[in-house]
Formats: C-alpha cells, structure tokens, sequence
C-alpha cells in the first residue's frame, strides 16, 4: 500500500499529457503563451523539445523530375569516391527535400512584408521568393537549358563532364538561366548541399555519419574534459548523432 | 442518539474551544503561550503537516483539499484550520489528541493512515497540544474539503479497525537510556513526527509496514523511496553524518540531490529543522542495520554494459563526469550514489526518461535539473544505462531488464509530476 | 484599451544580462520590480539539453534561439544617399530573444576596456593632435573613467566565475597575463580555461615573435565555481558547441546560471515572458516617465506604471524604443543636432586562415569552449605608436577558435574549387590541421554619417517604423582591418603553417557578413546633454526617472568584446541608484 500526496492537478500539464506522443511533449506552442515568472524556477517533467527528424520515403516536396536533378546535382558538388559517398548516396538531396517541405523551405520567421526592392548585394536577398520557390524555378529552368543545349537531355541524363561543364556555366555565370538566376541557384546550391553532407544524420543526409567519418569529426559529443590537454593525438571515438550510434544497441 | 449527544458535547466544548482559540489567535501571547506555539509550529514543520494539508501555491495553508494518492482512491485531505465549520475549529484537546495518536475523528471514525498517526502516536500529549496551539493561530479558512474518492468496500471507515488491530502499536516514544541523547532524539524524530517510514519502509499488500524491513525503501506513486538504513550499497552507508544532515537541510549534498517528493519534504520540512535534529536523525538512520548482501557484479562484456559504456560516454557524462563523479552540489555522483544500487529502479528510471527538477533552498538555490531523456532512449537503452551506472564504478547492482523500463514507462505516462 | 496593472516601484524591459543584473540590485535594495521580456523563458534542461543541444543545423544554421526577423528587423543603407531596405534574414549580427538574452548564447569571451578606451577623444588628442583624427570622426570621452568601473568589473567577473589569468595586479605587471590591461583589484576568481593544441602553438609562435600571450578571459568555467550568490556551476567540458547554443550543462555564465534562481525565489520579483514592451509612457511634461505599455502574447494591450524605468533590451532596440516613445532629441546627422541614434557602431572582424601538414598537426578543432584561446594586446586601443601608421583604434589578435562543427568550420585553402572532388579531398585533408578564422576583433570609432533612425517605409508586426542602419567602414577601419590582419598572418606563418589565407575587412559594410553581435551607440553616455543621451550613470538626460543600460551608451566601440563594459556599467548605474538616486529622485547631474 502506498501513501503519499498526489501532485498538483495543472489542467495545462493534463492537457499537454493528452497531445504527448510517445512520451514527447512539443513546447513550441505552449512556451509562445505568456507567462508570469515568481517564486520558482519553471519546471515541467517530461519536456523536451528534440529535433524534427527526417523519415525516409518519398519526396515530400520535390516531384520525380526535380529529385532527380537534385540528386545529379549533390552527386557532382559532392562526387563519389572509393573511401565516402558522393551527396546523393549520403543523402543530401533527401536532406534539402525535407528542409524545403518544411520552415526553411517556407521562409518561416523571416521578414517577408514588401515593398520588395532589389537593392545592393551588401543589403541581402530582398526577393519575394521563399527558399522553396527559387528551387521550384531553378530546377526547372536548370532542366530546360540543358534540353536546349544538350539535344533534349535533362541535367540528371547528361554526362558526368557535362554536368560539370553546366554547373561551372551557372557558377561563372556564364550559363543565363530563363526564369531564374542561375548564379543565385548555384550558389545555394552548394551550401544547401554541403550542409546536407554534414548536418546531424536525423535531417536526412550524412547518411551513417559518412561525411563525419570523412574528416574525423567525433559528432554530438559533450564531454572532452580528458582530451583538451592531450594534444596532437587522435581522438579515437567514433562519430554519434544525436539519436545515437550503433554501439548504443545491446547486442545479444 | 449517541452520535448526538457526543457531537452536542462537541458543540459545547467547541464553544469554548473556539472562545480560547479566539484568544490564541487575537491576543498578543505572553511567554509561554508563545513558547507553546512556537514549540507547535517547530513540530508541524517537521511533521510537514503542511505537506498534505495545503494545496501548493494556492496560498491557504493547512485548509486541506488536497489528494493524497492511494492505490485505493484518493483521500482528500481535511480542513484543519481553526474554521468551526469546516475545519476544526470547534474540536476538542482530546478529539485532536484522539486524531494524531489513535486515528479516531472527533465524530468517531476512524482515520485512514494516509494520516500517519501510526507515526504522530509516538508523540507526546504536550507535543499534540502544542501543534494544537500553532494550528489555532493560522488564519481561519471557510472551505468544505471534496469527499474521498474511494470506492466500496474501502469507504467504509470501519474496516480499519481491522487494519488497527494488524498493523498500529499505540504508544508514545520511549527513549533507550542505552543510547546517546543525540540517537534518542533522531530516532524520536524518524519514527514520530517526521514519520519518514511512510515513504521509506515498504508496506504489505493491505498497506501496513513490513516492520522487518524498516527503512529499507518503498514503491509509492511512480517513485521508489530509497533504502535509508545505513546499508553501505543501497542505503546511507557511504554517507556521513554530516552528509545526511547536509542533504536534508539544504536539499544537495556531495553526492546526490532531493527531488520529487523527497524535494518538497526537504523545502517544507527539514530545511527549516534546526542542525542539532537534523544530526540527530542522521546519528539515528546510520544505526539501522539494512541487512548485507553482495550481489555479483553484472561482467563489464555483458551485452548491456557494453552499450550502457557508450550510452553513458556519449550522453551522461556531460554532467555526470567521464568518471562517473558528477559535480559536487550540482551534478549527482553515480559512482556514489545508493539510490542508484536500490533493488527497485523506479526512481532512476523516471529521472531518466521524464527529467526532474531538484529543490531549491536558502542555502543551495541552484536547483539543477536533468533533462527528459525518453524521446532518445528506448527501453533497451535505458536498462543498458541503467545497468551500467549501477555496475560501472565498483558496488554492483543487480541488471535492470527492458522490460521493467517499459512498464515503467507506461505507468508514468498519466503522471503530472 | 490598455488594461492598467497595478503599480510597481519599478519596471524593467528586457531580462537579459543587464535587466537581470539590475532587478538582482534593486530587489536588494528592497524595491518591488517587475521585468518584461519579449522572449520567452529559457532554461539548460529544457530548451537546450545536452541531448539535442549539440546541433549544428538547429542552431547556428538556423538560429533558432534568436529574434525571427518577421518578430522584428532593421532596415540598412551604407550612405544617406541610398534607400535602406530590410534585412530579410539575419547576416551581419543576431539579436538575442527571451529571458537570459544574449547571455544565453554568447561565447563569454569576458573582457574590461582600456583605461584609454573611456577618454579617448582627450587621449588621442593629446598623444596625436587633434588633426591626426578624422574630421568627421565623431568619437567622445565616455564621463566615466577605468577606475571608476573597476570595482564593478570585479563585481561581474566574480558573479560569473571569469576564468583567466591576471596581467595587471593593482599596478604590478604579471607573467602571464595581459601586460596591457588596467589595473585590477584582484585575481580572477578561476584560473584560466585549459588550451587546444592550435591555441597552444600559436601562443607560442607570438612568443617567439617577441608578443606577450595571455589566455583569453572565460566565462566558461575551467572549474567548478560557487558564485557571491550561492549559485553553483560546474567545469566546461570543451564540447564545441558554446556560442549560438545554450550551455546544456550549467558551465557558461549566463543570466539562468548566475543570477535568475536567486532572483526568482525573492518575493518581490516577478517578470513576464513573451510579452513586447511597446512604449515608455511619459506624463504630459514629456519629462517623467509613468511606466510602460506592453503586448501580450494573446496580442492584448497591458500599461505597467512603475516610480522607475529601466530600459535594458538590446542596444539597437533601447534606441528604438526611445525614437518611438519620443523621449531625447532624434539624431539629424545633416544638421549634427540631437542625441538619439547618434554615433552608432559595429566592430570591424577580419580573419585568417592557416593550412598545416596533415601527418604532423592534429589540432582536434571540436575540443573547444566559446571564450577559449591565447590572445595578445600589442595591438589594441592605443596600446601602440599610430603615428606613423596613419589609422587610430586596434583589436587583440587571438587565436580563439571555439569549434569543429563541419558545416560552418571546413575551411579550404584559397583557390580550393568551392565544390567537386577537389574540394571533397581538400576538406578531408585539412578538417584536422587547419586553423580557422582567429579572431582580428578591431575597434569601430563613430563617425557623423554612421547611425541610427526611424525608417519611413518598412513596418514591423505591430505597424511601427523599423529601425534603420546607415553604417559603412571608414578609412581608419579598413587601415586598422588590414595592418592588425598582417600581424596576425605573421604568427600563423610563424606557426609552421603551409598556407596562410588572409581575410582583412575589406569595402563597404556588408550586412550579409557576420562580424559578432556588438552593436552599439546611439544612446551613449557623456558629459554633455548637446551630445549624449544619457550622463555618466546612464540616466536619461531628459526622462530622469529613466536608465538606459547596455551597449547603447557606448559612444564609440573598443577592441573587445563588450558584455563586460555593459555589466560593469550596469553594476556602476544600480549604485547610482541605490546610494544616490532612490534617497534623492532626481537628475543625478546637472550638466
């Protein structure tokens, strides 16, 4: 038999228990309300606020035609070789897909009310454009110029040299895209690309850690309190995300 | 007929019970009046009265309401402000008397031990009238608490005469001229008003004190309140005097910190004991034996070790230490740390996956808190870690299965704590 | 409708460092205060854990603890000649949003100013003639001196547990530290945060090279520390993910590690979170202040009338604030009237990267704090003969790199193809024996034609004008940028480096270019109401019932980092007002 008081009932607490999935409870619209801070420190158990991860599957915003110009596109910014795979093996087309279905791709928290100008390049991107959009207009573009150019070829059916010889143009800009700025495109490209290659395995590229192995990068680790004075040794643990690694499975 | 006449007694003497409540609460009190409710304020607050008997940041103390959590049904806690109606106000000395120290209410009935009066009957008649005293100098407060919530057969009050009768020894503390004043007067504290057995000493089926395993730990609502016998694995063994009184005046220690019930015991109750008791009920808990055993340790190649070693380095040792330290005062030693070792993991699983908040007092207003781990860590995850900080630094523990960590994770899902 | 709440002694806006320090100071002294925050609540074991705090793309890709620009923004122009136009995605700086402010996020590099840096108009002066200064060079004595801060410079070390290693020890110059520094009255209160392999050479390469290294002074712990206030921290653990993200184990000064338990549990305190301050109100002389009007987050109108109000947001947003409550004379930089929005600056951030032999240099990049690294003075304030040099102002030279996190630290060596196997290959070969960026942290002095002011066209949610930056780099700067820049090349030469990659700040100001979060000015403190806002205890010239803290009152920008002048200045204006102003309202100086 068990004694005890129970807990205070908060019916915000009882509320936010009935939303919780799989023991998770997202903040994100309960802190947004205001609140009066007296007495105590806040303290809700069970709380936490983890990243979105990315599940695999389908495009959930490119169409067949953009993935797999995407896809082509990660696969020459970061080409496979024998030791670590190209962007598209590790995932980075998956990762942009995921970013551009999601707040990054909408332009979410960013100031977007007009008059929209074009100003200097010092006063940053001033387009109506979300992220999503530009790509919508840059792999679309991206494919008709190289039907034109290349005898009906999408960039995905072209050559590994052609391809190059594409994406140089646009980089140069040399290569004028119809619809869109080719320059822009490419630019972004590379970095949304890359930060797929590296980010934390859960936002879909950097598949099994691969890039983090690439360069020796321990991943989402804490704690180097014994290793800060050991200089110019290796550090021998091997990369974690933040879900883990295959070592936190008991095996057996 | 009976009932009537008792309670028309009752009304008289409530008369004027209320007449020299009145004058406690009104008039300016001379030496020993305020020496008397001085002395009554003291213990209420290691009785932590106020524990059951106010709802927390309502601001109306000791006027009941709250639900005391039993696998019965919840009990609510009464009213026992100086209200004559709906407190007790009209109550007579013995009726309070009767109420602490034999688990009758002033109509007769009897008292659920949610009201610990198999502990408060150690106290004295002078020690029950002088909480009488403090009790009648809180503000009055007009409120009916809500029935209980228990269902049918447990409602009926009179079934504990039978529960009396197996499991409460009437009678006040007798000290053992054996023993040191400082042992007499710990164990006085523990056993009477500050009833720690309530929590820590495990209960039979109907609920009473499985007496042979005095302090050894018990199971209450989602916690498991740790052994506290002076055991050198799973109790205080490894602690010292002075760590005991630390922990309990200030809510932290070298070693480990109090939260959840522990962290309102410690901010409502022995945070504002004076040192003197405090040392005393840690000369008293380091003189319970807690029984020996070795249980071998789980081998460091054991599947759940392993992984538990990489879950640990990657993630715990961020505050906790790569040696499994903590921080003194802030971060928890697993090392350590009994209640890491407790037969029953409840505690350390809980923590884990819903995070908790330490207390926060003068002396250590810190507060850390650990974070919710249950969205990263599966059940096999957690018993791998689990088993791993029980195992990893030299006292061993027995493994914690997947399985327990699943069904501890479903009992806690409704919980608001 | 704004609903009235009841009255306070006073309000605070903003609970960041210099709000939380002040209600910490006016709670003591027995004042019933309330703050309000803009942001919401935030705290290690909740909003960033060390289970997900350690994420590189949430964080400082996405930023997701700081001000949304649709929250609200500014507008920039480099010249008055131009149309400013709003920035629509942070670049060059990043506000902070919620309680704890920026100290939730920032590195803690823990810095006090030169004694020369708070009378720098009349040093200058003196050392170079006043013709050796640019004529529209706008920078100001401070009306206050080192000295007088000193003790509260003290104070804020102490509250934050600063761990570093003390040059200058009541005037005797001390092995190890920095030989240049003012004066202080006593020791860190932690030693100095250990070195990395690369902070470790470099420091070594300036010796050799005749500099005096020093390790740069840390808000995050080299050890456990138990601050004046009972609050318990524990030791950095170098995990590498310090500036940008929250500390996820209680190692990094902040607001919620050194003040806000203590602050929270005394019962005359309270604040509220997630609620925009939107207006100082003032009476109908215009001359005092009656409190403030502040939005809910359910969007509903709230006045909070206070005795006392303390403005202690973000630099740009206390001018903001000003601008819109109509309190102090706005700016006219034609005309060179007025005092609001006056003598804005930056910091002007150069870099260096160096590329070492992979087989002999391993410098474990991610084994690193936010204020960690070797830095040397030579080269900052006035600390070197200008003369013949043609610029004022400097910075220290630090090699400070605070991390390894792949998508922001994977420097190629210039003339790398940005993509392609080149690139791929580059970036495996030097991950772990390049040094990236250091830290070139020169001064901005103010200028006439660099400020701030109310923009005509773009709005924020609320429909009031955003604020608008008119800022580009002088001469003076790019000079400094360039010459501390080639210093600093020297010791990464001098280290063994194969490559050395040079990044002096070059052109026009660029607000797509990150260069730290140290705005400051246009509400500066000063000896004359004709040119500053607020006078030496940073109470408004004209609201004498309103002060001012934080960056804002600096008239023109040192070569450090500023939260520490901004905590010590906000210790200097509580003591201003619990010894002087609370036993007698009024001006505290009558100019």
């Amino acid at each position: 038999m068990r004694w005890g008081p129970v807990w205070v009932c908060d019916m915000l607490l009882r509320r936010r228990d009935l939303l919780a999935t799989t023991a998770c409870l997202l903040l994100g619209a309960v802190s947004a309300k205001a609140a009066i801070l007296h007495e105590r420190l806040p303290w809700l158990p069970n709380t936490a606020d983890p990243p979105q991860r990315a599940t695999p599957g389908p495009w959930l915003f490119f169409n067949g035609a953009e993935g797999r110009a995407m896809e082509a596109i990660a696969d020459r910014i970061i080409p496979p070789d024998p030791q670590t795979p190209g962007g598209k093996d590790a995932g980075c087309a998956d990762f942009l897909d995921r970013q551009l279905a999601g707040p990054y791709g909408r332009a979410e928290g960013l100031y977007v009310r007009p008059p929209f100008m074009p100003g200097k390049t010092q006063q940053g991107p001033q387009s109506k454009d979300s992220p999503a959009e530009k790509y919508r207009k840059g792999l679309a573009a991206l494919d008709h110029a190289c039907r034109s150019k290349y005898a009906g070829k999408t960039f995905a059916e072209l050559s590994d040299g052609d391809k190059d010889t594409v994406l140089k143009g646009l980089e140069s800009g040399d290569l004028k895209l119809d619809g869109a700025d080719g320059k822009a495109f490419m630019e972004q490209a590379v970095k949304d690309v890359q930060m797929g290659f590296f980010a934390d395995p859960i936002y879909g590229g950097n598949r099994d850690m691969a890039a983090w192995k690439m360069i020796g990068y321990p991943g989402a680790r804490y704690n180097y309190l014994d290793w800060i004075e050991r200089h110019n040794e290796r550090f021998p643990l091997p990369p974690v995300s933040i879900t883990g690694r295959a070592e936190w499975t008991p095996r057996g | 007929m009976r009932s009537r006449i008792v309670s028309s007694i009752a009304v008289g003497a409530g008369a004027l019970l209320f007449c020299v409540a009145g004058s406690y609460a009104a008039n300016k009190l001379d030496g020993q009046d305020f020496t008397q409710v001085e002395r009554g304020r003291y213990l209420a607050t290691a009785a932590d009265c106020t524990g059951c008997h106010t709802i927390p940041e309502r601001g109306r103390p000791f006027a009941g309401g709250r639900a005391i959590e039993t696998p019965f049904g919840n009990i609510i806690s009464p009213n026992i402000t100086p209200d004559p109606e709906t407190g007790i106000g009209n109550w007579s000395d013995d009726d309070f008397d009767r109420a602490l120290r034999k688990g009758v209410r002033s109509d007769g009935s009897m008292l659920y031990p949610a009201m610990p009066y198999t502990s408060y009957t150690k106290m004295s008649r002078d020690d029950v009238m002088a909480i009488r005293a403090f009790l009648s100098t809180v503000p009055a407060v007009r409120t009916q608490a809500p029935p209980n919530t228990l269902p049918f057969p447990f409602n009926i009050r009179a079934a504990m005469r039978v529960w009396d009768a197996l499991y409460f020894t009437e009678g006040e503390f007798k000290p053992d001229p054996q023993k040191s004043a400082d042992w007499n007067r710990g164990a006085f504290l523990v056993q009477g008003p500050a009833h720690c057995g309530a929590c820590h000493t495990p209960k039979s089926f109907l609920g009473g004190d499985k007496t042979a395993d005095y302090l050894r730990g018990s199971y209450l609502q989602g916690w498991f309140a740790p052994n506290i016998t002076n055991d050198a694995r799973r109790g205080l063994g490894g602690w010292s005097v002075d760590d005991i009184a630390t922990y309990l005046k200030t809510g932290h220690n070298r070693v480990t910190a109090a939260t959840g019930p522990m962290a309102e015991e410690v901010a409502l109750s022995s945070s504002q004991m004076t040192d003197g008791d405090l040392k005393a009920i840690a000369t008293y808990l380091k003189s319970i034996d807690g029984g020996q055993d070795n249980p071998a340790p789980v081998r460091a190649d054991d599947p759940a070790m392993v992984a538990g070693q990489a879950i640990y380095r990657d993630v715990c040792s961020a505050c906790h230490g790569i040696d499994g330290h903590g921080v003194p005062q802030l971060f928890p030693s697993l090392a350590d740390s009994s209640m890491v070792r407790s037969d029953d993991s409840t505690t350390l699983i809980r923590i884990i996956l819903r995070g908790a908040r330490s207390v926060a007092t003068k002396d250590e207003p810190t507060s850390p808190a650990m974070p919710s781990f249950a969205w990263q860590l599966d059940d096999a995850k957690v018993a791998a870690v689990v088993t791993y900080i029980r195992n990893a630094w030299g006292k061993p523990a027995p493994a914690v299965a997947a399985d327990v960590v699943g069904k501890a994770r479903t009992d806690l899902q409704p919980r608001t704590d | 409708m704004a609903r009235k709440l009841p009255k306070k002694d006073v309000v605070i806006i903003g609970l960041g460092w210099t709000g939380s320090i002040m209600a910490h100071e006016l709670t003591d002294a027995g004042l019933d205060v309330i703050a309000i925050e803009r942001g919401p609540w935030r705290d290690a074991p909740t909003e960033f854990p060390p289970s997900y705090a350690q994420d590189e793309l949430r964080y400082r890709i996405r930023h997701e603890l700081f001000l949304r620009p649709d929250q609200t923004t500014f507008t920039f122009r480099n010249k008055m000649s131009e149309t400013a136009l709003p920035i629509r995605t942070w670049g060059a700086f990043m506000p902070p949003n919620g309680v704890g402010g920026g100290g939730v996020h920032w590195n803690a590099e823990t810095w006090r100013f030169l004694p020369s840096d708070f009378v720098l108009r009349t040093h200058l002066t003196e050392r170079y003639g006043a013709s050796f200064l640019p004529d529209d060079m706008t920078i100001q004595d401070w009306g206050v001196t080192y000295d007088d801060l000193e003790p509260h410079y003290d104070a804020f070390e102490y509250l934050c547990g600063t761990s570093g290693t003390a040059g200058n020890l009541k005037g005797q110059i001390k092995d190890g530290g920095n030989p240049f520094e003012g004066p202080r009255s006593r020791p860190y209160p932690t030693p100095a945060q250990k070195q990395g392999y690369g902070h470790t050479l470099w420091a070594k390469a300036a010796r050799e090279l005749g500099y005096k290294p020093f390790p740069q002074p840390s808000g995050n712990m080299s050890q456990a520390y138990t601050n004046p206030l009972g609050l318990r921290m524990g030791p950095c653990t170098y995990c590498g993910f310090c500036e940008w993200f929250g500390c996820g184990n209680y190692s990094k000064a902040s607001p919620q590690t050194t003040i806000l338990p203590v602050l929270i549990r005394k019962s005359n305190f309270s604040a509220r979170d997630n609620s925009e301050v939107t207006r100082i109100n003032t009476d109908s002389s215009g001359k005092r202040a009656t409190g403030v009007t502040f939005v809910d987050s359910q969007n509903q109108e709230w006045e909070q009338p206070a005795d006392l109000v303390i403005l202690a947001a973000y630099s740009m947003f206390n001018v903001q604030l000003l601008l819109l409550s109509k309190i102090g004379q706005p700016y006219d930089p034609t005309a060179n009237t007025g005092v609001v929005g006056r003598n804005f600056t930056h910091q002007a951030m150069s870099s260096v990267d160096g590329f070492f032999d992979k087989s002999k240099f391993n410098f474990n990049p991610f084994i690193a704090s936010g204020a960690i690294g070797m830095c040397i003075d030579e080269f900052n304030g006035d600390n070197f003969d200008h003369g013949p040099l043609g610029f004022v102002g400097g910075g220290y030279l630090g090699q400070v790199q605070t991390n390894g996190r792949p998508i922001e630290t994977t420097p190629v060596p210039s003339g790398t193809p940005k993509w392609g196997a080149q690139w791929k290959k580059a970036v495996a070969d030097y991950y772990l024996s390049s040094l990236k960026g250091g830290s070139i942290h020169a001064s901005m002095y103010s200028y006439r034609d660099v400020y701030l002011d109310l923009d005509p066209t773009y709005k924020d949610r609320f429909g009031r004008p955003l604020m608008r930056m008119t800022i580009d780099f002088h001469d003076n700067e790019l000079k400094a940028a360039a010459y501390l820049t080639d210093k600093y090349a020297d010791i990464v030469k001098a280290m063994g480096a194969e490559k050395v990659d040079k990044s002096p700040r070059k052109g026009s100001y660029d607000v797509t270019k990150y260069q730290t979060t140290h705005l400051n000015g246009g509400a500066i403190m000063g000896a004359d109401p004709k040119t500053s806002a607020l006078n030496r205890y940073l109470q408004s010239w004209d609201v004498s019932n309103l002060f001012v803290l934080g960056a804002s009152a600096f008239p023109q920008n040192a070569g450090y980092n500023p939260t520490g002048t901004v905590a010590a200045l906000t210790f200097w204006a509580a003591a201003a007002i619990r010894n002087q102003y609370l036993k007698n309202p009024g001006p505290l100086v009558h100019a």
